[in-house]
């Protein structure tokens, strides 16, 4: 264990009182204040009414265009479909060289060599920030695998070189109350994230809040994923129904700030799914900035994981570049 | 040979008690034809001070019984009061003079309408309240509940008890705790009435009974800071419109003064009037 | 670039077409007041937005005899369905000018427009469409078969829902089948004389609604005024208790309306950060200005520094500023008599020893504004903890026990609105029962719906408006139409010196 990893282990231990056990845990996330779904959806709702103009939506769209994580997920992905990806990540609008790049392209596992290879220079580097390529794994999106498979996929991909790993948690195992092993998952992924190098991927937690179902469940994850390590809280795999929603990211960011409020550490938060048009990613940016701050608003705290978005403020981009609605013929597909 | 009757003292009916008046002072009761009846309490302002605050101290514990029990408490004073028949005809025949069959009309009614009203206690909230649908995830319900202290000036015609009953029993089965100033003239069968709720399960404080003038002590109820409504059902001879002042003061509800022989007819309107209606919000969710 | 300094997004005042003067609509008219007239201003910005004409007694009396005909002569003899068709287009008349309701009605009264668009309008149109589907099912308000209408009602408003407080005493009684001579208060007069082109626009028959502008006097001589037959008020419990008085021995029905205290109270199981918006909520939407506002909060001592440190933080995010701004949440205060008693009390506040917290926000050098303000170490003795503010002033008390908690709520004169903030349901239902409140939201606060009554226990007003109840405020049983009452009573000297 790192230095790093023993500190976040202590503390954890002395939040808990003890071991990370299944009871020890459950004293300490049904000891969170409960959440009330009405003024929740109220909140989100008022914080969707904020209207930004002008100078405020440039900034806007160039800041949502570099928190994409842009993502394929398709049984059907090849390395070309890939490459595509990656030349899209890399120059969103090949009219126009000023738009910023994306964050991260997000592949599965078997992909990662391709979309590293794709990316070539515009890859990260530790001497270079550039595109990072993240990678899905411990049997994504169900998470119904043997822990030992879950390690494996992980090393895999960081083996094949992703800076970052999206793992599931296991939704069975947390809706059954068996929060330990939840937690325990967590802490494993993290130490299969490390690389001969000392430094370690990221790691981002997938609650798969459409399965937890009630913002209670949500916020319990959110912590749990939180003291077991994870670098950022994610809210869906995309393959299950309703994957993000304002709801349910305002539910997660309020977490990240009490979290920060306790410990002065940030941790990220990824909406993903669902998230299409600028206009609702505008809404999201209005609820990070009201909730934890501005100074979230940076790829290393909050991403976006969707496909199509990036489409639809391209489109918005060149309104504003030319004064004119611009149409999908002028942006690409893929 | 007649037997030497034994005459009873008539007193207050203060929080469970039967005190005299703390004035020491007493008026002569007497038959139509001025016949000395028997000298009833005269109550003054501290005695409907006192009262009010034995009024105040029994609301929580009234209005908090189900309304079950309270319809059976209620229904329970109907019980004793047919148990009592002939006294109640005997002194309504005395003080008011009218025939014993009228008399027995009176209390007979008297009891009916008792009992009428005791079958409410546990509907008024069905009938009275409601749920609401307002747009929106929310549970929204609305109920009535007491007013809390409710003064009372009863009745002040013929019909002594009948008058009594009818201002009295309405204020109480909605959960409300009274003071009332009785028929002046008449004022026996409501300290009868005291002795009826004495030993029944009303608690102490339900229902006070101040005897006396009205002209003297309503004013003081009318402007008690801590009497919630005000009932001038028998108040049509006093300065009614003076006291209703003096109640806008701490705007308490007050009900007007009516005549005739409809006054204070039984209606469900002389419950809800000295309740409140409470509407109760909260937010609905499966998640 | 600082993302939140959001680029001002102001509403657009090109939707209003206003005149320069508005006269007063009586008789489907707009006629000059005999009074003085005077100006609107917003008080945003102190500029003048239209010029109003003045009630005086003889403008009283013909709006009341334009209400009496036309209750005789019209509204009265209309069937139910009729009176609810044109309760139903009035509805819709508000929807379609809804924006332009909007923004004059936050450009008068300084709340911001994401208020008045979002809750405000669209509430004033629901109520007309709620009460005009009464209109003809009256047998069914819970007074019996045939229930009558009063009369002529004498409506008095105040300036903190100007329209929707219109709206809560218009539809009510003309769906009973009354007429109506209403005021709006001094300083918003606008969107009443708006109200009054949509009552043209609808084809309401002349005199069935008349609206007479003025200050205090006019509202006076018009709920005195012998003969209306319902006096219905809105406003402080002051004018409230002085009304009360002088309808004492008439037999004009009355509601009222009037200020409280309410009690926010926050358990140490709630849903914090919803709880959190509540209470923001409750006392800062509206500036505060609100009778039901939650100015008391009452938090459970184990929660209290973590409550009030949440709380600042999330005031901190609000925005003061151009009331017709969209990002605006705390908008201006009404007048400047009433931000004067806003600082004043909160001076007193700060006197009597409670800490003084306001959220740090650039104040407009014109206008009317007062920051969001906390008051913790406050006393249940403390004259913020017992006046009504009605201001964005909030005191913190704390509690210990639930028995406390509700001790501490009905601890005063008032009765109007509380708030339970808990997760433990059988705790809510009981600590509901022992409010002595008309209104009473559970993890949940200010929220408004024409289908549910509200109104006051003790000097909060009795009466209430919203749902079946409010509309039983402007009916009677048939049977008590020609009830048994004295028929001279004794006018006393007190009476004939409140007259």
């Amino acid at each position: 264990m790192t230095s790093t990893e023993l500190a976040t282990r202590e503390r954890t231990l002395s939040l808990l009182g003890g071991e990370a056990t299944d009871s020890n845990l459950r004293r300490y996330l049904h000891g969170i204040p409960g959440v009330d779904a009405v003024g929740l959806e109220q909140r989100a709702a008022a914080l969707g009414t904020r209207s930004i103009k002008t100078s405020s939506k440039k900034w806007a769209i160039d800041t949502i265009i570099g928190l994409i994580d842009l993502t394929t997920l398709e049984g059907a992905d090849t390395p070309g479909k890939v490459r595509s990806l990656v030349a899209k990540a890399i120059t969103p609008d090949p009219a126009d060289p000023s738009c910023p790049r994306v964050a991260a392209v997000c592949v599965y596992g078997d992909m990662v060599g391709d979309a590293v290879r794709a990316l070539g220079a515009a890859h990260t580097t530790p001497a270079q920030p550039g595109i990072n390529v993240a990678a899905v794994a411990t049997a994504f999106p169900s998470g119904r695998a043997s822990r030992a498979v879950k390690l494996a996929d992980t090393a895999d991909a960081i083996a094949a070189g992703a800076d970052e790993i999206d793992m599931v948690i296991d939704r069975g195992a947390f809706l059954s109350g068996r929060y330990g092993e939840v937690f325990d998952e967590i802490v494993a992924v993290k130490a299969a994230c490390a690389r001969p190098d000392g430094t370690t991927a990221h790691l981002k937690v997938i609650l798969e809040t459409g399965e937890l179902n009630t913002y209670d469940n949500v916020r319990r994850a959110s912590w749990l994923a939180i003291l077991a390590g994870g670098d950022f809280i994610k809210t869906s795999t995309g393959k299950v129904s309703p994957a993000a929603t304002l709801p349910v990211t305002l539910s997660m960011l309020e977490v990240v700030r009490d979290w920060h409020r306790l410990t002065g550490e940030k941790i990220g938060v990824k909406p993903a799914g669902g998230i299409r048009t600028s206009k609702d990613a505008i809404k999201y940016l209005v609820t990070v900035a009201e909730t934890v701050g501005e100074e979230w608003l940076v790829p290393e705290l909050f991403r976006f994981g969707a496909s199509s978005l990036l489409n639809d403020v391209l489109l918005q981009r060149q309104k504003l570049a030319t004064g004119h609605y611009s149409g999908p013929a002028y942006v690409t597909i893929d | 040979m007649t037997r030497l009757a034994v005459p009873k003292t008539y007193k207050l009916y203060i929080g469970g008690k039967f005190p005299r008046s703390e004035s020491g002072r007493v008026y002569p009761v007497t038959t139509k034809q001025g016949d000395f009846l028997a000298n009833a309490a005269k109550a003054s302002r501290k005695d409907a001070r006192h009262a009010v605050l034995a009024a105040r101290a029994a609301v929580s514990g009234w209005a908090g019984t189900t309304a079950y029990n309270r319809a059976q408490v209620l229904y329970r004073i109907a019980e004793l009061l047919e148990g009592r028949r002939a006294q109640f005809i005997d002194e309504i025949t005395a003080s008011e003079g009218s025939s014993p069959q009228a008399a027995a009309a009176q209390v007979d009614e008297a009891i009916d309408r008792w009992v009428w009203y005791a079958g409410w206690a546990d509907k008024y909230v069905q009938v009275a309240g409601n749920a609401n649908p307002v747009s929106g995830p929310f549970f929204n319900l609305s109920v009535p509940e007491p007013t809390g202290v409710v003064a009372i000036v009863a009745p002040q015609a013929g019909g002594s008890l009948l008058g009594l009953v009818s201002a009295v029993a309405p204020a109480l089965v909605a959960g409300n705790t009274v003071v009332v100033i009785a028929n002046e003239a008449m004022p026996l069968s409501a300290i009868s009435l005291s002795e009826v709720l004495a030993t029944s399960d009303v608690p102490g404080g339900v229902l006070n009974v101040l005897t006396g003038s009205p002209a003297e002590i309503a004013p003081w109820l009318a402007s008690h800071a801590d009497v919630n409504a005000l009932d001038l059902v028998g108040a049509g001879a006093l300065d009614w419109v003076d006291l209703q002042i003096q109640a806008a003061e701490t705007l308490k509800r007050v009900l007007p003064p009516e005549n005739g022989p409809d006054a204070a007819a039984p209606s469900l309107h002389r419950i809800t009037a000295f309740t409140e209606t409470k509407t109760v919000w909260h937010t609905k969710a499966l998640i | 670039m600082n993302f939140l300094d959001y680029a001002p997004a102001p509403e657009s005042k090109a939707i209003l077409n206003l005149r320069n003067d508005y006269g007063l609509f009586i008789d489907g008219e707009f006629v000059d007041g005999t009074g003085t007239p005077f100006a609107s201003i917003s008080p945003a910005t102190e500029q003048q937005i239209a010029m109003i004409s003045n009630a005086g007694a003889a403008d009283v009396d013909k709006a009341v005899a334009a209400a009496r005909r036309a209750y005789d002569t019209t509204w009265s003899r209309l069937s139910g369905s009729d009176r609810g068709k044109y309760l139903f287009r009035i509805a819709r008349l508000v929807q379609e000018r809804a924006r332009e309701l909007a923004v004059a009605e936050s450009l008068d009264n300084g709340k911001p427009i994401k208020e008045t668009r979002d809750v405000d309008i669209p509430l004033v149109a629901a109520w007309f469409f709620y009460y005009a589907g009464w209109a003809d099912k009256l047998e069914h308000a819970g007074l019996g078969p045939n229930p009558a209408s009063l009369g002529v009602a004498a409506q008095v408003i105040p300036w903190n829902f100007p329209l929707l407080m219109l709206a809560w005493k218009i539809a009510p009684a003309l769906a009973a089948g009354n007429t109506v001579v209403l005021k709006p208060a001094e300083t918003t007069p606008l969107t009443a004389l708006l109200f009054a082109e949509i009552c043209q626009q609808a084809d309401l028959p002349p005199g069935v609604v008349n609206i007479i502008t003025g200050a205090g006097d006019t509202g006076d001589l018009l709920v005195k005024h012998a003969d209306v037959n319902k006096v219905a008020f809105t406003g402080s419990t002051a004018v409230g208790r002085a009304i009360a008085r002088s309808v004492a021995g008439t037999d004009k029905k009355l509601t009222l309306e009037l200020g409280g205290k309410g009690a926010n109270i926050v358990f140490d199981d709630a849903p914090i950060d919803q709880a959190i918006e509540g209470i923001v909520n409750g006392v800062f939407f509206n500036q505060g200005q609100v009778c039901c506002a939650g100015s008391r909060l009452l938090v459970q001592e184990s929660v209290h520094d973590d409550v009030v440190d949440r709380l600042k933080q999330r005031l901190s995010t609000l925005r003061l500023g151009d009331p017709l701004d969209k990002n605006t949440d705390i908008g201006a205060i009404n007048s400047a008599a009433q931000l004067k008693r806003i600082s004043a009390l909160s001076d007193i506040g700060e006197q009597e020893g409670a800490e003084r917290w306001s959220a740090d926000c650039a104040i407009p050098e014109n206008g009317f504004w007062f920051a969001p303000t906390i008051f913790t170490n406050v006393s249940t003795s403390h004259r913020i903890a017992r006046d009504e503010i009605f201001g964005p002033v909030l005191s913190v008390l704390t509690f210990r026990t639930p028995a406390e908690a509700i001790a501490k709520a009905n601890n005063t004169p008032y009765g109007l609105s509380a708030g339970i903030w808990s997760d433990k349901g059988s705790r809510i239902l009981a600590v509901a029962d022992k409010l002595r409140a008309g209104v009473v939201w559970a993890n949940t606060f200010n929220r408004f719906d024409p289908a549910s009554p509200f109104g006051g226990y003790k000097e909060s007003g009795f009466g209430r408006e919203g749902g079946r109840q409010g509309l039983a405020a402007y009916l009677a049983p048939a049977s008590t139409k020609a009830d048994a009452r004295t028929d001279t009573p004794k006018i006393s000297a007190r009476k004939k010196a409140a007259q």
